[in-house]
């Protein structure tokens, strides 16, 4: 298991070279070999792990050096972004930084704990993770590439920075690597705090104004969740005297009373970081940056890293006061964000929304902490990292080719960006559409809903789940519809942004075809590790279901395309009351002038936009987390 | 498994005939309610046949596909009903199905056709929540979402799923397009937007989506049968009565009301569904 330092500390040294590489071949070959050498590593890495027998396994008890190594990174890193909270002006943040720090290098150092815990930890959830972060970050990365360097000729106004750009997309893997893999709490924390601070660095990569107000306000938000976590962490450790992350769980599974505060803190730093109401306004703001590290933060990193926490504490919550708030919020959040996303023409904010209105409904999976409904969070959590990067990527790829990313401009893209449709097509239907993973998810979540007779969720799921389609059915009713005004359009998409496309649509698809086989011998198993109980989501009634839909959704469209592509049809121009100008695009008005027809889709702004609605939302959601708080300090205090 | 399998095979046959029937009755009723004579009973089969035998018009040739998918997806839903399998599945598979037929409508890019498709998805948000507490509702009283399970109680769910009940009958009138919820296209003339989703169909398009329509109209029939079917044989005879009582109501209200605006129809479908079917749900959640 040597590759595991190797493929923590990997991303890193491929930063630094790219920090000190100047602009240009090196930078290009370095990126791509980097990203190609971490999924050698991933897999390497799990090839080592079925040979061990692919069961749960602790390592590395005695880890000195890399215990000073990450106390000296995680001090440098306090000092970072106190340097930048004076720099720019917000002194306050730089508190969140430095009594976090304060607070783990107390637990380390001052409380007395058992020393010698393992400090990585490998099982499937965690193997699936880094499964996830390698191969949707490494393409991201590839794709980033070329795109930086069109970015920059775009935009002559930004600073050239790309080789930083690329640098702290590789740190970001990396320690999005630390964190899954961890099992020691400083550990944990520290590569916690590390992917807030390179968000925060990202999303202020372009230096204007805007981007730095909402770099700020992501690593604020981001920072107070680690603060949360660093509270909590301190409180179990001094208590219990342990730093281990998976005594910490069971503790919670049993009802250790002191694993009470440390989970429901625990949950809200997570909700801090998957962007859930009342937080989410960080993860809209942070698309300013770079389309690769949006990209990046909603698909394969950031954002999952509060999924992967929640999940881990799934067991823990499962049936307490925390799991049922967390499991509120999340599916509050998905049926208002679902809502707010309607109101977005936007493609990038319809995406964002997309996001958080997605996350909502995992973070209610994990809330409810049963075996069904973390299947479903699963399953949501990898078709949501494929799907979302892939669509972050195409929609950042289309705006290179038509200036725009407004949906309403997308009207007859199959027409004149073919290659980017498909893939964008393919994307959103792997969100939504049967018998694809959203869908099985929210059947199985609905049905554990019903389960736990929990009403409101039920209610959250029936109606979120209306609104979640019609704002990715009318996106989608864009793309095919016959153009507007047949205008060429010059395809400049770059060879290696359409080839990490490809591959994630690619993968997209055959995701969908087997995922009832994944679901057998892959997750099944991981809900044993968890919840110590076997058990069988997809029924063999329900297999056999699933198969024939899937059989349906790939075999009958095609089929029919070729068939009625014989059909001779008599083609004509469109209905418009008989003032059709002649070629479908225009009219004849009134004055008897032609007029451009313009199709539009129904948005609803002034009714649901998140202007209207987000902030009432956030008063909503910010009530249930102080009741939370409020009764768990009760109950401890009793 | 052979009366799973014969009733499967029963629908993909006689459903379009009883389909059709169904509209050729509505027609009639709705002429006498009109004071009018009406057509011939057979008359929707008249018509599909004239319709079949018309050259191919089309604003765009891809929209066949579409249709025959859209076609092909409605008859899937069905026969998994009719041969007892999961029926949230079930649903999620018709909303695909419902995605086809809005692509073939945006396809066109045609104004009428596309104002009907994006009203045809606010009628989508519209029912669906209640489509999706109906199964949730089969599932508390039956325990499984599984349709030869949900038939085989003892009493009829709708003792227990009154509420349920109410609810989709109401979103019924939207399912089958009818007034005052026939917003995204119409059965009658003179609408402000033609024949919305169907206005750039015609010949063998439109004989599809009538022959998908009729499809449909016997598949949701069928899950309203769900509430009255029990172990009992003889209540197959009232759930065709409890059917028929149904599909009058629709016509009745279809002939009796003007249409809505989309919100209105909106507010009261999620309302409708919100307090009946919730509060119903939440009753049962509680006794169960």
């Amino acid at each position: 298991m040597a590759v595991i330092p190797l493929l923590i500390c990997f991303p890193f040294l491929a930063a630094a070279v790219l920090l000190l590489s100047k602009n240009g071949g090196l930078r290009d070959l370095v990126s791509y070999l980097g990203a190609v050498v971490i999924m050698c590593l991933t897999g390497a890495l799990w090839v080592a792990w079925i040979g061990s027998g692919s069961r749960p396994i602790d390592l590395y008890y005695n880890t000195e050096i890399a215990d000073h190594v990450i106390f000296g990174a995680e001090i440098f890193m306090m000092c970072l972004v106190t340097f930048l909270c004076f720099k720019y002006g917000y002194k306050r943040v730089s508190l969140l930084s430095i009594i976090p720090t304060v607070i783990i290098s107390v637990t380390e150092f001052a409380v007395p704990h058992r020393p010698r815990t393992a400090h990585i930890f490998l099982d499937r959830l965690s193997m699936m993770m880094c499964l996830i972060i390698a191969i949707i970050g490494g393409l991201i990365i590839i794709y980033a590439v070329g795109y930086m360097s069109g970015y920059h000729m775009h935009h002559k106004e930004v600073k050239n920075r790309s080789n930083y750009f690329l640098a702290l997309l590789f740190v970001f893997m990396g320690a999005m690597f630390g964190f899954v893999l961890a099992e020691s709490l400083i550990w944990l924390f520290f590569f916690w705090e590390c992917t807030s601070v390179c968000s925060f660095l990202l999303i202020g990569y372009t230096r204007t104004e805007e981007a730095i107000k909402n770099s700020f306000r992501a690593l604020w938000m981001n920072l107070f969740g680690g603060l949360g976590l660093s509270v909590g962490i301190f409180y179990f450790a001094y208590y219990v005297g342990t730093l281990s992350l998976r005594t910490f769980i069971n503790a919670g599974v049993n009802g250790n009373p002191y694993a009470l505060l440390p989970v429901a803190l625990m949950a809200f730093a997570a909700l801090t970081k998957s962007a859930q109401l009342p937080f989410s306004t960080w993860l809209l703001g942070a698309m300013v940056a770079p389309t690769p590290s949006s990209a990046l933060l909603h698909s394969a990193t950031m954002v999952k890293a509060g999924i992967y926490i929640l999940l881990r504490l799934s067991p823990a919550m499962s049936g307490t006061v925390t799991g049922t708030m967390v499991s509120m919020i999340g599916g509050f959040t998905f049926f208002v964000a679902s809502f707010m996303a309607i109101a977005q023409s936007d493609a990038k904010r319809v995406l964002a929304m997309s996001t958080v209105s997605n996350l909502g409904l995992m973070v209610a999976c994990a809330g409810s902490g049963t075996p069904e409904t973390v299947w479903a969070g699963v399953f949501l959590m990898i078709f949501h990292a494929v799907s979302k990067s892939l669509l972050f990527l195409d929609v950042g790829a289309t705006e290179n080719s038509i200036h725009s990313r407004d949906i309403e401009d997308m009207h007859g893209m199959i027409y004149f960006l073919p290659k980017l449709a498909v893939p964008m097509f393919i994307g959103i239907a792997g969100m939504f559409l049967a018998p694809f993973g959203m869908l099985i998810s929210k059947w199985a979540a609905l049905r554990a809903a019903v389960d736990e007779k929990n009403l409101v969720m039920l209610l959250f799921i029936a109606f979120g789940s209306a609104t979640t389609s019609f704002y990715w059915s009318k996106w989608m009713g864009k793309i095919i519809s016959h153009p507007h005004a047949l205008t060429q359009v010059k395809d400049i998409t770059r060879k290696n942004e359409m080839i990490s496309m490809v591959i994630q649509a690619v993968m997209m698809v055959v995701l969908c075809m087997l995922f009832p086989f994944i679901s057998g011998i892959y997750v099944d198993p991981m809900l044993f590790e968890m919840f110590g109980t076997s058990g069988q989501v997809l029924s063999p009634g329900l297999l056999v279901m699933l198969s024939i839909i899937i059989l349906f959704v790939f075999a009958i469209p095609p089929v029919f395309y070729l068939y009625s592509s014989k059909i001779h049809t008599n083609r004509k121009l469109s209905y418009m009351g008989g003032i059709n100008a002649g070629d479908d695009s225009c009219f004849i008005d009134s004055f008897g002038e032609e007029k451009r027809l313009w199709l539009s889709n129904y948005y609803f702004a002034n009714r649901i936009g998140i202007r209207k609605i987000m902030f009432p939302c956030q008063l909503v959601t910010t009530a249930i987390l102080i009741a939370m708080f409020c009764i768990i300090l009760g109950v401890l205090l009793k | 498994m052979r009366i799973r399998v014969i009733s499967a095979i029963a629908y993909i046959l006689f459903a379009p005939l009883i389909g059709g029937l169904l509209e050729g009755i509505d027609r009639k009723i709705s002429a006498r309610m009109q004071r009018r004579v009406g057509p011939p009973l057979l008359q929707p089969f008249y018509d599909l046949g004239k319709l079949l035998h018309k050259q191919v018009i089309s604003v765009t040739n891809m929209q066949a596909f579409l249709l025959l998918s859209y076609l092909v997806f409605i008859m899937l839903t069905g026969v998994m009903l009719f041969s007892g399998m999961d029926i949230l599945l079930c649903m999620f598979t018709l909303s695909t199905a419902a995605m086809f037929l809005y692509f073939a409508a945006c396809i066109t890019s045609s104004p009428y056709s596309t104002i009907g498709a994006s009203r045809e998805l606010i009628q989508i948000i519209a029912y669906e929540p209640a489509v999706l507490l109906t199964c949730v509702g089969f599932y508390l009283v039956s325990g499984s979402f599984r349709v030869s399970r949900i038939i085989d109680v003892n009493l009829s769910n709708l003792v227990y799923l009154p509420g349920v009940f109410i609810a989709f009958v109401f979103i019924l009138t939207i399912k089958m397009r009818k007034s005052p919820f026939d917003i995204s296209t119409a059965h009658h003339a003179h609408q402000e937007i033609i024949k919305g989703i169907t206005s750039e169909m015609g010949a063998l398009n439109l004989a599809i989506f009538t022959v998908t329509e009729w499809y449909e109209n016997v598949f949701l029939l069928a899950v309203i049968a769900l509430f009255i079917i029990n172990k009992n044989p003889w209540s197959i005879v009232s759930a065709l009565i409890v059917l028929a009582f149904v599909y009058f109501l629709e016509i009745l209200i279809d002939n009796s009301s003007a249409r809505m605006k989309y919100t209105h129809m909106l507010k009261m479908a999620w309302g409708v569904t919100l307090v009946l079917a919730g509060s119903n749900i939440w009753v049962l959640m509680l006794i169960k």
